[in-house]
């Protein structure tokens, strides 16, 4: 680490707020040259805004940015590269057509009399990829070609050549293997070594710990802290992510437990059921009337294995038995006709259809069921979304309001009752209560709770710790994608789940 | 070595040249050069036009107006010059003028409202058909010296052939063509845009304007088309050229263009065209064959590829994961 | 009232109406002659019957993100094929004969849309590039049938359908009206339209909650196949004739103007079956109205092109902003951008 050099890019006092959210409250960030810094955060901590801010995609309500000693402004896209700071996304935005020089070189291609020197070209990049990242490929040839691994070092080779001072990394390694990570990670510090200042996002904590010098937390919008990595042990990086100190934790009421409850009928049972690229091979019992939480950071696999179980995706390994049978379960609508329903976190693409009404999109699962001919009628529909907008509080009460006139934590009870209408064996909650008021939050944990006494069984998961510990009888961990740990009763305490998430 | 990205322009080539020998052994008389250049004669602004189109295409647009602009340009021609009198040295260059303004303001209604390329040309395809029969409904022969000669000038080959100042104009317009896909600014962006216009973005890539240039561009096409077209009918009329714009887009994806955007060589519209024009030559010498085969023929000819296509796509999109 | 689906394009078709009320008076009398009546209302409607049935079909097709480009063909096809039949046929006007070459058309046009719903649905192509393969290759297939040319049949049977009266109104309204009504409770008593509208809507969401949007598409292309084959025998029993070349020439463009008239948006989800039957209205009064008032019939087209133009930008989210944004200061306009994509 070279401080004594002073930071190349500091930001402070960082506004930033979208209608009806602070996205970022009075942020600040400092990166050093030949630093590898981590920035972390959970869902909706603000690392995504705040690397927008930087790239110039938000304009900033408030707050400075200084590069290189001096106050920027950042216009746009073009105006951060123009200033040396460069993104690589983890879906990489380059074009997949065009050869691989091309996407190092376009925009600014080697021309004399406006004619483009394809040889000249070809040569500037075949020796910028082999002197600075060590690979060697025809950079001729298209760059969809190459495997995502690849593509990526070839984002970073396009950003060095606009000679980046600061390159962003967001969340590179989420399509990577093992060996794909050591080569970045090699790149990475050969140019950290040149002394380029690297901001690096990601949800892996080995990796954080592999590659990086510091690590600055974000949760909420606020600025947390920066802190040198080896002086900031795993737990407390959990921690100061998921926002409670431990002995505060400690000391919450544990609503949940095991103990009160008899477990003899098993709803769903996976053994050793995973999915390449997706998530490890795992085990999970879930009983009748039980609710599983799984617990873990964001990435760790935790909306991949319950696809898995919907049929979202398709394992390719491992068997799923329901009520004790195997079954094999390729869709959704087969997973439906099993009794297994999913709420999925993305309730805009995922699960509201935004044209239809409230009462539409609650009797949508059920009717899918039943086919194009058995038609519920449409008193019966009215009765039911009568019911649903009374029973679990959708606001406004009016069944033929449009859904995407509704605010997210009802839009998120409109979808729940359409779930609940298909009466399920096992409900998958992706996220439930995410984005949405503390109001609305409670109501839906209260009726988790009650669906679970009266026999049905929730797959919950959240970021929240608190929320997955106040609902959940059994909690399963995951990290990295691999299901790491299963716990009950005594186990379930914060302190012990933190440990499990942060590992090591 | 032959590069896979070669590959569909590969197989429009030896289709051509399958289906040309083919000809050549079952018809007396067809195997000659002047077969060959009577297909560019006949086929001068179908290249002209397709070559446009597969600047559009490879944006990953489309132009339905190609067709009811060649009609619109030969109808300013005729009215211009027969009926006003005015030279053609001015009026040649107004219809280009006016080609390219009317490619340029549906290419901006297309990038700034964000209306599908498919409507906002059908509108203009409705506009300029419409706007020939405000000028006249009758067809409207030109006896112009200058067309005349043009249209009859036969330059001499080697060997007793001939081709038209049309094929010159059409040769000279793909070879301009494939330098301003491969070896310009322009024409890499068009290509970026068309693989994703939303990195084109992020990369820093003028996408509105290449966006706007490519339907100027298709638009300078369509009215060069027209003017070939005059050349080749001399004549103006409102139902000249009906539903070329589906015979140029046959011809993009025969020659290899991905309908999707992104990939496809100004080379292979070309070849696409040839191989349209040898199945209606086929068709015209085979005799007993009727000209509607030509349709289905290209009809099946663009499932193969299509499908094709899809195929070479849905393997790529596997190797991505 | 203003927000209801059905106001503008009502008010345009009223527009039209009154136009031609105070223009030609003469455009509002209706005639009974022989018990049928006559006039330019009556025509509206028994011409408009072709492009209504095929704007039905396309509306459905529409409603789930998709186009059918080959509903002209289609039109084409069927008629051809009707029209080969009974010229073959002994007896031209023998029931039996009549009735199997409306069958035989109406299979053929079911398996089109089959073919269509395969490339879509089983294949994955994008509609537009899909049903263009058909919309060539049709064409060329209607001309096989016909022989390249216009086949003339002697039928009375066969002319009944498209130029006959039941009571006193032409026939086609009453299997436009048949169709409309199919097509209606097929969508609304059934949990068909719900489905459709679902996947148009929202394509992933619609596979979560366990809807088989292959199955929905595939019904609405064969359902769209099939109107455009009834509107194929509307149009060439009305001139007893079939021509391969030119029937149903431009439907394709004319029935998705209607769609998008009648309100129901390009990108798919709600439709609108009455918008659609009014948009189809309102371009064949446009059409005789044009007529009427002796200007020449094509320019028609220069009137359709800026109803396109309008319609479309009207339904455009960008426009809608770029005049919101005159008002308003500009902000970041690339934020928008992103957003959008992302």
């Amino acid at each position: 680490m070279k401080k004594e050099q002073g930071p190349i890019l500091t930001m402070s006092g960082i506004h930033k707020r979208f209608p009806g959210v602070k996205a970022l409250t009075d942020v600040s960030f400092r990166l050093f040259p030949g630093e590898v810094h981590a920035l972390m955060g959970e869902n909706g901590a603000g690392k995504s805004t705040l690397i927008k801010v930087l790239t110039g995609v938000y304009a900033i309500d408030s707050g400075e940015i200084e590069l290189s000693g001096k106050t920027v402004h950042i216009g746009s896209p073009q105006e951060a590269q123009l200033a040396g700071i460069s993104t690589v996304y983890q879906e990489v935005n380059l074009c997949p057509n065009l050869s691989v020089s091309e996407n190092i070189f376009i925009g600014r291609e080697p021309r004399r009399l406006g004619k483009i020197r394809w040889k000249q070209m070809h040569a500037e990049a075949k020796k910028l990829l082999e002197d600075r990242l060590q690979l060697h490929i025809d950079v001729t040839k298209p760059l969809h070609s190459y495997s995502v691994a690849v593509q990526q070092l070839i984002a970073i080779a396009r950003s060095l050549n606009i000679s980046a001072k600061v390159l962003i990394l967001d969340e590179p390694t989420s399509s990577l293997d093992r060996n794909e990570v050591k080569q970045l990670f090699q790149v990475m510090n050969n140019l950290k070594a040149e002394g380029l200042a690297i901001l690096f996002v990601t949800h892996f904590l080995d990796q954080v710990y592999e590659i990086s010098d510091r690590i600055t937390i974000l949760r909420g919008g606020e600025f947390i802290g920066e802190y040198a990595a080896s002086e900031l042990s795993r737990i407390e990086l959990v921690s100061k992510m998921i926002g409670k100190a431990f002995v505060e934790l400690d000391q919450l009421p544990k609503v949940r437990g095991t103990a009160s409850k008899e477990l003899s009928d098993v709803t769903a049972e996976a053994v050793q059921l995973g999915r390449k690229g997706a998530i490890e091979p795992f085990d999970l019992r879930i009983h009748k009337g039980e609710v599983v939480g799984l617990a873990g950071l964001l990435g760790s696999g935790r909306t991949e294995l319950a696809r898995l179980l919907f049929g979202a995706d398709r394992s390719d390994e491992g068997i799923l038995s329901v009520h004790g049978a195997t079954k094999a379960i390729g869709s959704p609508r087969q997973a439906i006709d099993h009794g297994i329903a999913f709420c999925s976190e993305n309730r805009k693409t995922e699960g509201i259809i935004e044209e239809l009404t409230v009462r539409e999109n609650i009797v949508l699962a059920l009717q899918a069921s039943r086919g194009w001919f058995k038609t519920i009628s449409r008193k019966k529909q009215d009765e039911i979304a009568d019911e649903y907008i009374k029973a679990i509080n959708i606001n406004p009460p009016n069944p033929e309001h449009l859904v995407k006139n509704l605010s997210g934590g009802n839009q998120q009870k409109v979808i729940l009752a359409r779930w609940l209408l298909t009466e399920p064996k096992l409900l998958i909650l992706d996220e439930p209560t995410r984005g949405i008021d503390v109001g609305a939050k409670a109501e839906i944990q209260k009726l988790v709770l009650s669906l679970s006494d009266k026999g049905m069984s929730v797959l919950f998961i959240s970021s929240e710790l608190e929320e997955v510990l106040r609902v959940s009888d059994k909690i399963a961990v995951l990290r990295d994608r691999n299901v790491v740990k299963v716990m009950t009763d005594d186990e379930l305490s914060q302190q012990q789940v933190m440990q499990a998430i942060a590992g090591g | 070595m032959l590069k896979k990205q070669y590959l569909p322009i590969v197989i429009t080539v030896c289709l051509l040249g399958l289906m040309f020998a083919a000809g050549s052994f079952r018809y007396t008389g067809f195997f000659s050069l002047q077969v060959l250049f009577n297909l560019l004669i006949d086929n001068a602004f179908l290249v002209v036009a397709a070559v446009g189109m597969t600047f559009v295409i490879v944006s990953g647009g489309i132009d339905l107006s190609v067709g009811s602009m060649i009609a619109l340009t030969t109808m300013i021609s005729a009215t211009l010059v027969q009926q006003q009198g005015w030279p053609p040295a001015v009026v040649i260059p107004l219809v280009l003028l006016i080609g390219s303004l009317f490619g340029s303001a549906m290419g901006a209604i297309i990038h700034y409202f964000k209306i599908q390329p498919f409507i906002a040309t059908l509108a203009g395809m409705f506009l300029a058909r419409g706007l020939c029969y405000v000028i006249s409904i009758n067809t409207i022969t030109i006896d112009n010296s200058f067309y005349t000669s043009v249209a009859q000038t036969k330059i001499m080959l080697p060997g007793g052939h001939f081709i038209s100042i049309s094929v010159i104009i059409a040769l000279l317009v793909v070879i301009g063509a494939i330098y301003l896909a491969h070896y310009t600014r322009f024409g890499r962006n068009t290509y970026a845009i068309g693989g994703s216009e939303q990195s084109a973005l992020l990369m820093g890539l003028p996408v509105a304007r290449t966006k706007i240039l490519v339907y100027t561009f298709s638009g300078f096409c369509s009215a060069l088309a027209g003017v070939v077209f005059t050349f080749y009918m001399l004549s103006g009329y409102g139902l000249h050229a009906v539903g070329l714009e589906l015979d140029a887009i046959a011809a993009v994806v025969i020659g290899g263009t991905l309908l999707t955007g992104g990939f496809g060589y100004v080379l292979g519209t070309f070849f696409g065209v040839m191989i349209q024009g040898v199945i209606q030559t086929i068709i015209s010498f085979e005799g007993t064959l009727s000209s509607w085969w030509t349709k289905i023929v290209i009809g099946l000819l663009l499932f193969l590829f299509i499908v094709f296509q899809r195929l070479l796509s849905a393997r790529r999109s596997v190797h991505k994961i | 009232m203003v927000k209801h689906h059905l106001f503008w394009p009502l008010t345009v078709l009223g527009a039209l109406l009154l136009f031609n009320l105070v223009y030609s008076p003469a455009f509002f009398r209706i005639e009974l002659r022989n018990g049928q009546m006559y006039g330019s209302l009556i025509d509206i409607l028994n011409f408009g019957a072709p492009l209504i049935l095929v704007a039905i079909g396309m509306t459905l097709v529409i409603a789930t993100k998709g186009i059918d480009l080959s509903v002209g063909s289609v039109v084409a096809i069927s008629g051809a094929i009707a029209c080969l039949l009974i010229s073959k046929g002994a007896d031209q006007n023998a029931f039996g004969l009549v009735m199997l070459a409306v069958a035989v058309a109406l299979a053929l046009s079911v398996a089109l849309g089959i073919w269509n719903g395969l490339l879509v649905s089983v294949f994955g192509i994008q509609p537009i590039i899909a049903t263009l393969i058909l919309m060539v290759a049709g064409r060329g297939v209607a001309q096989l049938i016909s022989g390249g040319q216009i086949i003339t049949v002697n039928s009375e049977t066969y002319n009944y359908i498209g130029a006959g009266a039941l009571g006193s109104l032409p026939f086609a309204i009453y299997v436009v009206l048949i169709v409309l009504l199919v097509a209606s409770l097929l969508t609304r008593r059934t949990a068909l339209g719900m489905f459709i509208e679902s996947v148009g809507g929202n394509p992933t969401a619609s596979r979560l909650a366990g809807i088989r949007s292959r199955a929905v598409m595939f019904a609405v292309y064969i359902f769209c196949g099939l109107c455009a084959g009834v509107a194929g025998l509307l149009l060439s029993s009305n001139v007893s004739s079939a021509d391969g070349n030119n029937a149903g020439l431009w439907y394709e463009l004319d029935a998705i103007l209607a769609v998008v008239i009648g309100g129901t948006s390009l990108n798919g989800g709600r439709f609108y079956l009455m918008g659609t039957v009014i948009g189809a209205l309102i371009i064949q009064t446009l059409t005789t109205t044009i007529y009427i008032i002796g200007v020449r019939p094509e320019i028609t087209l220069v009137v359709k092109a800026f109803v396109v133009l309008i319609v479309c930008l009207v339904q455009s989210e960008a426009f809608r902003k770029t005049l919101v944004q005159r008002f308003k200061m500009r902000k970041y306009p690339l934020e928008q951008e992103v957003k959008r994509h992302a």
